[in-house]
């Protein structure tokens, strides 16, 4: 069983120059309250891992405008004008990762492979500095595993035993993320009682889950 | 899925409305679809409802379905822009690891591109200008990478400057050679030999089509009109 805590005391947890997995599409699927509370506590110097950065005033945007990031590992910031301002101005280096690519990285990360072969981005500045690998005549790009000091993920439901269960498009990288972060920080929409999720809808087993966020007031 | 759309006279037609019918006309009944945003996302348009296609939304829907009416949204579903959507009958949600698994794994059997630049190699550039645009590349290189078919969706021309060109000065997306080009001017189709001019754009001409195009285009005998609208 696992008691629910306060989104600021989660945020406590969570040291200056961590890496950060956020889960999230443009903000949907993103842990709201929890990067809330990450702004209010003022935590600095971030690596944070997600998709995207989302956009400001939303999700992993706070975090960007409120000073919190020096370092983005992301697939797309072209709806963030302000994390592209500070990327020019040299106040967050920027990783660009094709999704697919990124996905796999993260799941790699938490899964215990020691990195992912793909054809994806060779030919272009993705390959620049990586090993290729030749398999039956295909070429690949070899691509290392990333792993979180903490998953932040948000989740549609969760039981007391930490079991998640996900919503239409808010999964995206949620459940991988789960799987990757040392210690993983859930906030779901919803905290239902244990057999309400049925086993086969669990998508993320509460094994993997150290913290989960309250209800939102 | 819009009648009204549909059945729009052809003189009143866009050039965005041009490429997005004939892009259309690639589509089969039981396809799976991903539609970039912008300008391909509009090809839905122009397919029936019961044409039994599926569009993919790699954030994570097969069964992307239209806007949902204002007051309906669920916040929980929106496509690969961030914009509200709907699932249609027989829709799956999946998460990133899945959807760029379907992407990669050759069971997508179309997507359809918006383009900065192609070149006579087949070769798209289309998600970043040094020191200009740096969005990041999104999921476009997986999709190029992986799609059973890929086709660049585009004005045929930016201000000017032609987009189909000799060779791409701009970061490639992949190295793949992509299926089609398809313009307001022309339908274009990579080959092993080079670019060949296979349609022409409502009352477009093939010298105007040269015109407007910096790449070696071949041209084989009389080229036929897009037949749209």
């Amino acid at each position: 069983m696992r008691k629910a805590i306060h989104p600021e005391d989660a945020a406590a947890l969570i040291p200056d120059g961590a890496v950060v997995l956020i889960g999230g599409f443009m903000g949907v699927g993103t842990p709201e309250r929890l990067i809330d509370a990450m702004v209010a506590r003022g935590v600095r110097n971030l690596t944070f891992v997600a998709n995207d950065a989302a956009m400001p005033g939303k999700g992993i945007g706070k975090l960007v405008t409120a000073g919190c990031v020096a370092r983005a590992i992301v697939s797309h910031i072209g709806l963030n004008p302000e994390i592209q301002q500070k990327m020019i101005s040299g106040e967050i280096a920027v990783e660009l990762v094709p999704q697919g690519t990124l996905v796999e990285r993260i799941r790699a990360g938490g899964v215990g492979l020691g990195g992912v072969l793909t054809a994806t981005g060779i030919g272009t500045p993705v390959e620049d500095g990586k090993q290729t690998i030749e398999v039956d005549g295909k070429r690949y790009l070899v691509e290392k595993p990333i792993k979180g000091d903490f998953a932040l993920i948000a989740a549609q439901h969760a039981d007391y035993a930490g079991n998640l269960e996900y919503s239409l498009t808010a999964h995206n990288f949620n459940p991988i993320m789960a799987l990757s972060g040392h210690i993983v920080i859930v906030e779901p929409e919803m905290i239902v009682p244990i057999g309400v999720i049925s086993p086969d809808a669990v998508k993320t087993p509460g094994v993997l889950v150290d913290h989960m966020l309250t209800r939102a007031a | 899925m819009n009648a009204d759309v549909m059945e729009r006279p052809k003189a009143a037609m866009s050039p965005k409305e041009i490429i997005a019918r004939r892009v259309a006309q690639e589509i089969k009944p039981g396809m799976l679809v991903n539609l970039g945003i912008g300008l391909p996302s509009m090809v839905a348009n122009y397919i029936p409802n019961d044409a039994g296609v599926f569009f993919q939304a790699e954030n994570g829907v097969i069964g992307l379905g239209a806007r949902p009416p204002e007051g309906m949204e669920d916040p929980h579903l929106t496509d690969a822009g961030g914009g509200f959507v709907t699932a249609v009958p027989g829709a799956a949600s999946i998460d990133s690891a899945m959807s760029f698994g379907i992407i990669r794994g050759g069971h997508l059997d179309m997507t359809v591109l918006g383009g900065l630049q192609v070149d006579e190699r087949g070769c798209l550039a289309n998600w970043m200008v040094p020191g200009k645009m740096v969005p990041g590349m999104g999921g476009a290189m997986d999709l190029v990478a992986g799609a059973k078919r890929v086709i660049v969706a585009m004005v045929h021309s930016a201000k000017g400057d032609p987009k189909i060109v000799p060779h791409c000065t701009l970061p490639l997306t992949a190295l793949r050679r992509v299926s089609l080009i398809v313009t307001e001017l022309a339908v274009i189709e990579p080959t092993h030999e080079g670019l060949v001019l296979v349609e022409r754009g409502p009352g477009v001409s093939v010298e105007q089509i040269l015109a407007e195009t910096s790449a070696q285009i071949i041209v084989d005998g009389e080229v036929p009109e897009m037949r749209i609208g």
